[in-house]
């Protein structure tokens, strides 16, 4: 059973959090910041070819926490696999012991470092949601019965400061009727819009993560508001980068707060430390059972 | 209409080596709108390969080149210049090469790259918004194919990757599901974005495509 799923069904604070595995086989220092981060997270997840940069599969390095006693969070990207491939994946990573899903539509290839590649897309992230259910259910998307149903805890991504919060909100509605019961969201560093965006989605009794991603500098913070699309630092955050003698203690004390306000408002965090590992017990500690 | 651009003339001529004389074919549908194929630059292959030491048997331009039984006429009047001829040069769209391939034992040579079906703005400047994908969704998105216009092919948009309503392949492109989203909340039709959309069909475009119509006893489709 998933411990994600259980301690967000019990209603405490889950924390989650990313590592991009290798392109390569040196898988080594990946276990090692997993095995660093486990006593922290309730659940660690593994990117699939993030940004179209083509790495080491997802689903082999979670079997590979699993081996070492820990519970991952296996993306599945829909860019590059068919629908046959992407059920005979799933059904794989059940029977690794791999329970948690995330599911997004991922990255264009045009934007990685295989450019010349063939973009598969033949479902997109609701789609594949259903797929998801579907296969829970015993069967596979063409309706024939399976020898072994799985279990999942399905995941998908929002974004509660996109640009057109209406649009944003329909998707979440689409992906939670398609089985979606967890959601980690884009880096948020505006409580009250986070606030404002659980109002809204209140209604659909799903879990969210909130991401954050401890702002390393004010200047991260104007390329991520120039580069990234919904994420958006505010002034008074920038100047308090800008400011401050200590950039290190002051990024941890700003997503500690983050942290903090993000207990009163939905069902946990989701860090994206960029390199940060070891930072991981000061930006929790106290903050978190 | 089709949308086509010619190949880099090194291509061409690389291709045309060990032969010396070359006949020419030109479109005049599509390659003559989009002038990679028309008469005009036929005439102007036609003095580039010249310029280049090749010899030009002949040239045509055919009314459509796709047209299978339209070709083998033309190729049959022109039936002496073709003979003479080492190979041909076809400035027309891939369907276009393969009717003369198919008609023709003489080799046969694409000039052009053919790139996708296309509307017209205005002159000169094509846009592809239809993927020929068999299954037309316009109806729910009230005019506007995601199919084509996302390059993900999102049936249940947008992505997460939308920056300032731009496609975060393109940016000079607006997303497209943004687009969909405020045509359909200005006619008070954001119910249709809720609408699940199941997975495409593509069995209805498997390659190669083919489309039969029966023809009656009197010959004459309806």
């Amino acid at each position: 059973m998933s411990t994600l799923r259980q301690r967000l069904d019990e209603g405490r604070f889950a924390v989650t959090t990313e590592i991009v595995p290798p392109k390569g086989t040196d898988i080594g220092e990946t276990i090692e910041i997993a095995r660093s981060l486990w006593p922290h997270v309730h659940a660690i997840n593994i990117n699939e070819n993030p940004h179209a940069v083509m790495r080491i599969s997802s689903l082999a390095v979670c079997r590979l926490l699993v081996e070492n006693g820990m519970e991952p969070v296996v993306h599945v990207t829909t860019r590059d696999k068919n629908r046959m491939a992407l059920q005979s994946d799933l059904l794989g990573a059940a029977v690794l012991g791999i329970e948690n899903v995330l599911v997004v539509s991922g990255d264009h290839q045009s934007l990685g470092d295989h450019k010349e590649a063939k973009p598969v897309y033949d479902l997109d992230a609701v789609q594949m949601l259903h797929v998801v259910s579907r296969l829970m259910s015993g069967e596979d998307l063409s309706g024939n019965p399976l020898s072994g149903a799985p279990r999942f805890f399905p995941g998908a991504a929002v974004n509660p400061q996109a640009e057109i919060v209406e649009l944003e909100i329909i998707k979440m509605e689409k992906k939670t009727r398609a089985g979606a019961r967890f959601f980690q969201t884009q880096a948020v560093y505006d409580l009250d819009a986070l606030a404002a965006f659980m109002e809204q989605v209140r209604h659909l009794d799903v879990k969210v993560l909130a991401g954050i991603v401890p702002l390393k500098s004010a200047r991260m913070g104007r390329f991520m508001n120039d580069n990234i699309p919904g994420i958006r630092v505010p002034d008074a955050l920038l100047e308090r980068m800008e400011k401050t003698g200590n950039r290190e203690a002051e990024s941890l004390a700003i997503a500690r707060d983050l942290i903090a306000g993000c207990r009163e408002i939905c069902d946990g965090v989701h860090l994206m430390t960029i390199g940060w590992y070891h930072k991981v017990s000061a930006l929790l500690e106290g903050l978190v059972r | 209409m089709i949308a086509t651009k010619q190949k880099p003339f090194e291509e061409i001529l690389s291709s045309l080596e060990g032969e010396q004389r070359i006949f020419i074919v030109g479109c005049g549908d599509c390659a003559t709108i989009c002038h990679t194929g028309g008469e005009e630059e036929v005439w102007a292959m036609e003095e580039k390969l010249i310029a280049h030491g090749k010899q030009v048997a002949g040239t045509t331009v055919i009314d459509v080149a796709c047209h299978t039984l339209k070709v083998r006429n033309v190729f049959n009047e022109l039936a002496g210049q073709i003979e003479e001829a080492d190979g041909l040069l076809i400035l027309a769209c891939g369907a276009g090469v393969q009717s003369a391939a198919q008609i023709t034992g003489k080799t046969v040579h694409p000039g052009l790259d053919s790139l996708f079906l296309a509307n017209i703005r205005r002159h000169g400047q094509f846009n592809e918004r239809c993927s020929l994908c068999g299954e037309c969704i316009l109806d729910l998105t009230r005019g506007i194919c995601p199919v084509t216009r996302c390059p993900k092919g999102l049936l249940n948009g947008p992505c997460g990757g939308a920056k300032d309503g731009r496609c975060e392949v393109e940016p000079e492109r607006e997303c497209c599901w943004v687009e969909i989203y405020h045509r359909l909340k200005e006619r008070g039709e954001l119910d249709r974005l809720l609408e699940y959309q199941p997975p495409k069909d593509f069995q209805r475009t498997v390659k190669p495509g083919r489309l039969v119509l029966k023809v009656p006893p009197d010959g004459i489709i309806k």
